[in-house]
Parts: C-alpha cells; structure tokens; sequence
C-alpha cells in the first residue's frame, strides 16, 4: 500500500517536526531565590564522596548543620559523579539537587558559563561573609569564572613532595631539594639501576605517573594560562617551555620514556596499598596531602619525609608555594529553595569548626583562612607542610575556563608527544597547543 | 456503490492500517525518526544543555572535521576495529562454532566454555584482560618470556593496544558461536551426501554446500558486527584508563584514547564532547558521522552486486 505509507510518512515526518519544534523552544526557566529559609523545608544534598568513613564525616558535617537549622533538613545523596550531576543539574525536578558538591575544580568555568549553578555574590553580600578574606587566594580564584562566583571551596588539596628519608640517608642526601636543578640531582643520586629496569627509582617523571601531571609540574613555574583577552599564553609565557623543559630533562636523566614507561606498567596502582612509594620502589612522589595518611596506614619499612615541591632556579625565593585545588560546592539554578541551600554551603564552608571538624574527618586540607589557623585542627605533624602550601600567597591553581578543563588537556596532550619524543620543536609545539586552546575556546563560546 | 461509499470505505481501510502499524510508528518516530532529525537539528545549533540552543551554521561541523584533534585518529581507530576486528570474529566465531558441530563427545562442555567469556560484564572482562596483559606483571608476558618470544606493550603501547583489544573480543565470541551452530546444524544433511558422493573435498563441501547454506547468517554476523563496533565505547575506554594509571580525581583530567589516541573510538567522542564539554552541536556531528558510516557499510554489504548475499537469496 504505497499511498498509505507515503500518507503515514509524511504525517510522521510533520509530527516529528513539530515534536523537535517544541523542544527546541524550550529554555532554561529561571529560579528565584525567593523561598524562606526560616520555614520548615528539605533540601537534597549531593556528594562524591564514597568511602565509608567519608560517607560518615559528611553525614556528620550535615548532621551539624541541622542542629543550628532544626527547620531545615537535608537528604544527602553520595558517591555522585559528575556525570550524574551535570545530568540532574540540566533536568531539576524535585528530586534533584539543591545543593551539590564536586571534586572537580576544572567543571567551574562550565557550571558558571552555563548557568548551571547560581551566582553566588549576592548571597556572600547579604551575609556580609567577604570571600576574598575567607578563602586562601588560589581557593578563591578557582571558584569564580568571568566574575561569577558560582562555586565555593569546600576543603581543598594541596600538592607537594613525599620522599623516602631512609633512602635520602643511604644516598647521603641531607635535605629535600628545593630547586629543580636540585631535584635533578637527587633523584638520579636515588636511582638504582638493575638490568634494564630499576631496583629503586628515584622518581617517577613521566606525565601517567598519576599526580605527576602537566599542570601540577606548571604550577611550581607560576604559569599564566591566558592573557588580558582571554587568550591562550602558552605559546608566550616562559612558565610554560621552562616547566616542559625541566621535565623532559628529568625523563631523560632517569632512563628515557620507554625504560620508565615499562617501568610504571609494572607498579601497583594509585590507590592501593602496593602504590610504589609505598612499596619503595619509587624514593620520591609528587602527591597531595591525602597520600600521607595512604602512606601510613601500609606501615612502610622507611620514614616518609614531606616538603614543598621544588621551585625553578631563578624562583628559589618562592620555595615553599604549591598547586592548589579542591572540592567545590554550589547550588543549582533549578532549585526553588536557594535561600535554605545558602544556609547549607554557608555553614559547610565558613562556618570555622564545621571545617576544621569536616578536614579533621577527611583529612583534606581545610579551605579558609581561620580554619587553617585553627588550634582544633588535628593532624600529623608533617601534614602542617600542606597547610602551609595552601596559605602561601604563591601557590597557584589552573584558573576556571569556558569549556572546563579542556585547555588543561590540550596542554596534557603536548605534554605527552613532547616526553614520548613525538614531538621535538618546544616553542612551535606550544604555539600550536595555544592556537588549538584558543580554537576551542572560541567554538565554546559562540553567541 | 457512491463515491461518498467508497471513500468512506478508502478512509476505514486506511485507519485500520495505520492502526495495525501503530505500534511500529510509534516506536519508529520516538526512538528512531525523532532522535534522528534533533541530531540533524543540533549539529547546527550551539547548545551547552543548558541555554537555549542559538543557530551556528556550519561552525560545529567545521570544528569536528578540522579543528578537533581527536576526531581523524578515533575515525582511524573505528575504521581499523570495523575492518579487522568484525572479519577476524566472523571467522573465528565460524570456525569455532564448525568444531563445536564435529565435536562427538563432550559437546555440552565445550559449547558452555565456548560461551561463558560472553556473560562477563565488559568491564570485568576488560580489566581482567588489562591484569593479564600487564606487561611488566601480566601471567601473558611471562609465559611469552619463558618461552623466549618478544613481549609486547599490549595495553600500553599503541602499536599493541588494538590487537589486545581484539583478542578480548575474540574471548567474548559465544553469541556469534552459537548462532553460527544453529545455522550449521540446519544445513539440509542430503546435500552434504550428493557433494560426498560427487567426491568433494572438505573445503569443496564448505565452500560449495555450508557458505551458500549459512551465507544470509554470515551477512547478519557482519552487519550487525559492524554496527556493535561502530558503538564500541566500554572495553577502549576502560583498558585505556586501566592501562594509563589514571583514575580520575581531584583536579585531574583524563581523556581518553591512552595510549597515544590508540584507543580512541568515535562514541568515546560524542561522550566528550557532549557530556563532558558540554558542546551538544558537536557531539551531534559526530554521531551523524557515525550513523552515515553505519549506513554506508551497512549498503555496502547488503548491494545487489557483491554484497554479501547475492539477490536469488533474499
């Protein structure tokens, strides 16, 4: 039946059309923050934290809040992707979030340029909670794009160096390095060839040695990432060929890619006990402050030592800064209870001894000022080093980006070619991952 | 009868189909015909998920094909799977499904070991075969050593990287074996005794009574091998994450296709693009381009002349 089909065809294609209309039409509703945090409410809360301890810690955290708020009460959701959150961040509903947490920094400039999360400067107005004063500088800085403080930190991390102090004594080394001519040194000093791979190796250069990544090396070299006009300054900032030229350095001196990569192939993973440092097969580990207590609970044969990571040879007065990051917090533009939700991330990110007692639990670096001060801040002696990373004006942080942290990848992307010898020209090489970041940056923000 | 009659009559016949076909349109315009004209729709808007879409022209498509630099290596990749990795199971899956048919005794073990690996979650399967394909601690590299053969990167080296993963693809190989041993097992006996009688060779008997036999049930194998594989995303995008060491975690990124892009397949890409940078109007590009691919192997293979089957077949 030829005419029937063409018939059925066209009235499909004519509804099809119609239905693509419709949803085309459709934007974003705008939200208010016109609810009465004074009322009796619930708001949803949604984390990623997993682990079972953690759960706890937030529970307790929420379970502080409640008290001070008996008519606000909270439904915290856990082990939440980002994934699941951009999802329900999109859709709203009642079951969605109001308020939620990310571990990733790099989706701030997405949350903020979409809309996603609230601007939330005229709610720190109406508290007369000043952020600048609150959070350390790099804190403060990833958690706002273009202006729009969509984000607050919630606890962050800080990066710095764990070594081997039985092994610095076997070499004969008295001191953490503190320049990177200086690490060189002492991580080939620390290197124990054996065949053709390594009885110890001194340190784990190569960009898949996990927190070994490009911008955790860039952030010793104080790096800025775009110019006045947003543009990408990797191919014009010295930071950058410096930082790549150090590590390149470093993964030649220590055996060359390949060696070192068949070498990593063999480790035990990031997070589990058999982590190389850990097992001492790897003396020094470019690592946050969680590896400390990782570290411990495996009973290692030797002392760990902690200190800053190495400064270039010409910042050697900067010793002591860091790359900063952290978890975030925010609220969703779709929720209708903005006003409660405030309440919630106000108390969960200044409210001082709900922040020490959440850094206490997490052991994560506390994410203000006063709370990094803090007497009741409780912590291993070493993990001081971390907190002063984390309040030292110098250290830095990868700034929020229109498209998240793609530009932070493309720079990975060269990183890795450069290392592997796929690509040998440094300076033409960051030109082209400039050009490519401004190419998708420019097809992010289109009108 | 009246004209008014007959129309009538035209207008009930008509509603009686269209209502007999319901079902079919219904599912055909809701999960087929609308997804398809908002993905056209899209790939020319600027759409985050979140703002309304704006119209971008040609700008999305411009991006993907020359200013994205992972689209050409995952279209390679996707290409290089499609190619060997669809021949080489259809004739495994074939030749293990031949031996399962000959088997005389112990049939029901071997059909069920056959089968097993194809009930393992691919995430399981995948990292089991990161584990045994480790190449430092991996039980494959030691025996190849003790048997003084080279030993390769597999998961982390990009020459190896897709040949591990067709290996993994040629464990999972239980679906294509038994439906392969259906079609062996209907082949009509009295042929095979006239070729017998005729003196045919093995290979003449296979070639000349079993391929004509099963030859529609090789073209569904191809077809649909090809489209599965056209959606390969879970097995690369795992054995890249497992082999690279990087979990996700604070502040890091990870993009896929480790080692050196040698992982990256076209689905991997309309996930980045879309769900994690949020560029919907690209991400649609890129499934277009997927959904044009599938489309053109899938006439490739199915043409009058050439194709798989020929047209006395059908």
């Amino acid at each position: 039946m030829p005419g029937i089909s063409r018939k059925a065809a066209i009235a499909l294609a004519a509804s099809a059309s119609l239905a693509l209309l419709a949803t085309a039409c459709t934007g974003q509703s705008d939200s208010a923050a016109s609810d009465d945090a004074s009322k009796e409410t619930t708001i949803n809360f949604w984390h990623a934290w997993s682990a079972p301890g953690e759960v706890k810690a937030v529970q307790s955290l929420v379970d502080g809040f409640e008290k001070a708020h008996p008519n606000i009460h909270v439904d915290v959701v856990g082990n939440m992707t980002d994934d699941k959150m951009n999802q329900a961040l999109r859709t709203g509903g009642a079951k969605a979030p109001d308020v939620i947490s990310s571990f990733t920094t790099n989706s701030v400039g997405k949350f903020c340029s979409s809309g996603a999360l609230v601007d939330l400067n005229p709610f720190f107005e109406k508290s007369g909670v000043d952020p600048e004063k609150t959070f350390p500088k790099a804190m403060n800085e990833y958690t706002q794009f273009d202006g729009d403080r969509c984000a607050v930190p919630l606890l962050g991390d800080a990066y710095g160096l764990y070594y081997n102090k039985t092994a610095f004594e076997k070499a004969g080394i008295t001191a953490p390095p503190k320049t990177w001519s200086e690490f060189e040194q002492v991580a080939k000093k620390l290197t124990i060839p054996q065949g053709d791979t390594y009885k110890q190796l001194g340190f784990m250069p190569n960009y898949h040695g996990w927190e070994t990544t490009t911008e955790h090396y860039l952030g010793q070299f104080s790096p800025t990432y775009f110019d006045k006009n947003g543009k990408s300054n990797v191919g014009k900032d010295p930071a950058f060929e410096a930082a790549f030229t150090v590590q390149k350095k470093l993964v030649d001196a220590l055996g060359g890619y390949r060696k070192l990569e068949t070498y990593r192939s063999k480790l035990g993973d990031e997070w589990g006990p058999k982590h190389p440092f850990h097992t001492g097969q790897v003396a020094m580990q470019l690592d946050g402050e969680w590896r400390l207590g990782m570290a411990l609970d495996t009973k290692p044969k030797f002392d760990i030592g902690v200190a800053p990571l190495p400064v270039p040879d010409d910042q050697a007065d900067q010793y002591g800064k860091g790359y900063i990051t952290g978890t975030i917090a925010g609220i969703a533009a779709t929720s209708r209870k903005q006003n409660a939700a405030w309440e919630l991330v106000k108390y969960m990110t200044t409210d001082t001894d709900a922040v020490v007692n959440f850094s206490n639990a997490i052991h994560n670096v506390p994410s203000t000022l006063a709370a990094l001060k803090s007497p009741k801040l409780k912590y291993d002696p070493r993990f001081k080093t971390f907190l002063e990373i984390a309040a030292n004006p110098n250290s830095t942080t990868a700034p929020a980006s229109v498209n998240g942290g793609v530009y932070l990848t493309t720079v990975q992307e060269f990183g890795y070619a450069y290392e592997s010898g796929k690509a040998t020209d440094l300076k033409a090489g960051l030109k082209k991952t400039a050009a490519q970041i401004d190419t998708d940056i420019a097809q992010a923000k289109q009108p | 009868m009246s004209t008014s009659t007959l129309r009538a009559k035209h207008r009930r016949s008509t509603l009686r189909t269209l209502a007999f076909l319901s079902p079919w349109l219904i599912g055909f315009t809701v999960f087929f015909a609308y997804p398809l004209l908002s993905t056209v729709y899209f790939s020319f808007m600027h759409y985050d998920g979140f703002k309304p879409p704006t119209w971008s022209g040609t700008k999305n498509w411009t991006y993907v094909f020359e200013h994205y630099p992972f689209f050409w290596p995952a279209l390679r990749n996707t290409l290089w799977l499609v190619l060997v990795m669809v021949t080489l199971r259809v004739a495994f899956g074939l030749g293990v499904g031949l031996l399962i048919t000959k088997i005389k005794t112990a049939t029901g073990v071997f059909r069920t070991l056959f089968y097993l690996p194809y009930l393992a979650p691919p995430v399981a399967a995948t990292m089991a075969f990161a584990f045994l394909l480790n190449p430092g601690t991996g039980p494959v590299n030691s025996l190849l050593e003790k048997a003084g053969l080279p030993t390769p990167g597999w998961f982390n080296d990009p020459t190896w990287s897709k040949p591990a993963l067709t290996l993994l693809a040629l464990w999972g190989i239980g679906d294509l074996m038994v439906i392969f041993m259906a079609a062996l097992l209907d082949v009509p006996k009295e042929q095979y005794e006239a070729a017998e009688l005729d003196g045919a060779t093995p290979w003449q008997r296979f070639r000349y009574v079993t391929l004509p036999n099963i030859s529609p049930i090789v073209m569904f194998a191809v077809v649909t091998g090809v489209i599965q594989t056209m959606q390969y995303y879970t097995q690369p995008l795992i054995a890249g994450k497992v082999a690279s060491g990087v979990i996700q975690g604070a502040g890091t990124q990870f993009e896929p296709g480790y080692p050196d892009k040698s992982t990256l397949t076209l689905p991997q890409l309309v996930y980045n693009l879309g769900f994690q940078r949020f560029d919907y109007g690209s991400a649609c590009v890129v499934a277009l381009v997927l959904f044009a691919l599938s489309m053109a192997f899938t006439a490739l293979l199915m043409r009058r002349k050439g194709g798989l089957i020929n047209a006395g077949e059908r």
